[in-house]
């Protein structure tokens, strides 16, 4: 089984211990990882934008760096469901289409494909699970709560594995953080309120840190926390998954 | 609305107030938690949603058909049937009859048609009184403002503003903020408008093709008042209201009332059917757009919309910035669709006032795909020029350098040596990230370098 690694390009240039964290969690699985060095964005940032019709340079990149692999596994929801949506290259899109159906968030990549029983992690912290949109109602890691439907969550199913790990509830469990990609510069006010309501709500209940499958989220939360000063802090799904405090 | 402001700005303004931000997103909540409540009393909800999200493609395939039917069965039934291309020519037929009739003051409930056909003010040009009877719509017409939501207008006012509002309209006492008290005033000051007009406009909640009738929904009962005392009804429908048979009002009221305030059902659902003996009855369709939109495989889908206003109450963009800061009649996620089909460079913002989280588009009885139309828009307005050059340029530098995988190694490596040598090249008054944010710290490698180092060869 020919693993590739997909590490968002932020992740790559600000959060590369998040990068490692999920290549060793998925080395400890027994996998063979590769990670194609030319690999740059998604091109979400342009798509989302308006400017997906600039994206084709872009994506005919991610193909020639992820063309032949059985899997393609990324540590964001967010770049995941742009893969899985918008991965077009006229020139040949049979390729394309592959890789738009071998892609998968590095949580469900665990629990579905690997099927993961136990992990050998631990992490005795007080841990909030902030849902981010992309991969709860894009890729539907967890049920949403706009449905009528069963509950499930994939991210918390690997997260109670971890020895320790005391899972907060919250008052809105799968509110939006005001991220949103350029959002957060374009519409800076709504932006930085919408992140401070989901950090009042960890502070509410104890958490000491907030976690989530996508580190965009956590970066923007990040940022409002560190003007606050606050103790609370961010850390990668992947992280936790890696971890080994005792 | 007049102004020549973007969302972000007016959502700027709106957030300077903390504490009303937090009232205004903790009002809104509460409906979307009762919505919620509402909808898992219901084990079949998710079919009932599909189902009518079906009944609304079939009438939009097939709307054409639809429509005839129901002004054959309306005629029959003795209803006037009038057509209108646009909000003036809406305008101009609803004036018309209000002439015929020699008539200067006149009674609505709520429509958000005639918001968005700009009624009011053309009737007030003309000289005619128009008096809202929903007690909300009333409220914001006393103080001269458009509608903030379209199910609940007058949410982003607190009763203590409401009870110095009647009192300078109404003359009720100063400081008396009694809710029961107020609607009291408001009450008596609206019978009076009742019992006096001649002529009642309402909207259409729903209109069947199969028996020419309609249907009005209220929770304050004030169409049927209105209705039942004037000698003429003029009702006003957008030409997407129409739903196949009289069967398929029972998924759609279903549906309606508890996606909009977690009733089980509206106070009120009134049908009309002919006018009683002696009365007019009018009923003025609408298209202002709507069959270009038909025509469209990207939008058309907003045309299900049955205005239930589930959308906006579980926006988080919408509950932090408030219906004003759409300036358009119909604000939110489904106003932001619908906008810049009317205006596509007054309302170029409006598809960017969202992080596309998709909770609007689940809420959504009829399924509309809300945040894929908000992306969808966007494409459409860089496309058509309506983007601002410091996005162009950004944008532009980013997918060439995002392209070359060379450049993007070397730009990576040098953002990350300015971050960490010229802190405040970044940090700085000019980068909206930081007024309320800190810059995320830059890692001194890549992963990229770091995997060369420790696995490449390893």
């Amino acid at each position: 089984m020919k693993v590739g690694l997909f590490i968002p390009c932020y992740i790559d240039q600000l959060y590369p211990q998040v990068a490692i964290a999920t290549l060793e969690l998925l080395e400890k699985q027994g996998l063979k990882v590769s990670y194609p060095l030319n690999q740059t964005c998604c091109g979400q940032p342009m798509a989302n934008s308006g400017f997906e019709h600039l994206t084709h340079d872009c994506n005919k990149n991610f193909i020639q760096n992820f063309d032949g692999l059985d899997y393609i596994v990324c540590p964001s929801g967010s770049c995941t469901l742009h893969v899985k949506e918008h991965l077009h290259d006229k020139s040949d899109e049979t390729k394309a289409e592959k890789i738009r159906n071998r892609v998968f968030e590095l949580v469900e990549f665990l629990t579905d494909v690997v099927g993961v029983k136990n992990l050998d992690a631990s992490f005795p912290h007080k841990v909030g699970l902030h849902q981010s949109c992309h991969g709860l109602r894009g890729l539907h890691l967890a049920q949403m709560s706009e449905l009528v439907a069963a509950p499930y969550s994939k991210p918390e199913q690997l997260l109670k594995m971890v020895k320790g790990l005391e899972l907060i509830s919250l008052d809105r469990k799968d509110e939006c953080c005001g991220f949103g990609g350029i959002f957060s510069v374009f519409e800076e006010a709504v932006s930085a309120k919408m992140g401070q309501d989901r950090i009042a709500d960890h502070i509410k209940h104890e958490a000491e840190y907030m976690t989530g499958v996508d580190m965009s989220c956590l970066m923007h939360m990040e940022g409002i926390l560190k003007r606050q000063k606050s103790d609370l802090k961010v850390i990668h799904i992947a992280e936790i998954l890696n971890s080994n405090l005792t | 609305m007049n102004t020549n402001k973007t969302h972000s700005e007016l959502a700027e303004q709106f957030n300077r107030d903390t504490k009303r931000v937090d009232w205004h997103d903790e009002t809104l909540w509460f409906v979307r938690v009762k919505r919620d409540r509402a909808a898992n009393q219901i084990p079949e909800w998710e079919q009932l949603r599909e189902a009518a999200s079906q009944i609304k493609n079939n009438v939009l395939s097939n709307l054409h058909d639809y429509l005839l039917e129901f002004e054959r069965q309306a005629l029959l039934n003795g209803i006037h049937v009038h057509w209108a291309t646009d909000a003036k020519e809406h305008n101009e037929i609803v004036h018309s009859i209000i002439q015929q009739h020699g008539i200067n003051h006149i009674v609505k409930s709520k429509s958000m048609l005639t918001e968005e056909c700009g009624l009011n003010e053309y009737l007030h040009d003309q000289g005619i009184e128009v008096i809202d009877t929903d007690l909300g719509e009333r409220i914001v017409q006393l103080a001269n403002e458009p509608p903030s939501h379209i199910v609940l207008p007058c949410i982003h006012w607190k009763k203590e503003e409401i009870s110095e509002l009647f009192h300078q309209h109404l003359g009720t006492p100063k400081g008396n903020a009694d809710p029961k008290f107020l609607t009291d005033a408001a009450r008596a000051h609206l019978r009076e408008h009742f019992l006096t007009s001649r002529l009642a406009i309402t909207g259409v909640n729903f209109a069947i093709a199969e028996t020419g009738e309609f249907v009005v929904c209220t929770n304050e009962g004030n169409a049927d008042l209105g209705v039942q005392l004037a000698d003429v009804h003029i009702a006003c429908m957008g030409i997407e209201k129409i739903i196949p048979q009289r069967k398929h009002l029972g998924v759609f009221l279903r549906l309606l009332a508890r996606s909009a305030t977690g009733q089980p059902i509206t106070t009120y659902s009134s049908h009309f059917k002919k006018p009683r003996a002696g009365q007019e009855m009018h009923i003025v369709l609408v298209d202002n757009g709507r069959s270009k939109r038909l025509a469209s495989d990207d939008f058309r889908n907003a045309l299900k919309c049955i205005r239930c206003g589930a959308c906006f109450n579980t926006c988080p963009v919408y509950r932090r910035s408030g219906g004003h800061s759409y300036h358009t009649a119909v604000a939110g996620p489904i106003g932001s669709i619908l906008a810049p089909g009317f205006d596509m460079e007054k309302n170029a913002d409006l598809p960017f006032a969202s992080t596309l989280c998709g909770s609007c588009s689940h809420v959504c009885p009829v399924k509309i795909d809300i945040h894929q139309q908000l992306f969808n828009w966007r494409q459409v307005l860089v496309k058509n020029g309506h983007v601002n050059t410091t996005k162009k340029i950004g944008i532009g530098a980013a997918s060439f350098i995002l392209s070359r995988p060379w450049l993007y190694k070397i730009s990576g490596s040098l953002v990350r040596l300015f971050m960490r040598a010229v802190p405040s090249l970044i940090n700085n008054r000019l980068n909206p990230w930081y007024t309320h944010r800190e810059m995320p710290k830059a890692a001194p490698k890549s992963f990229n370098s770091w995997y060369q180092t420790n696995r490449k060869n390893g």
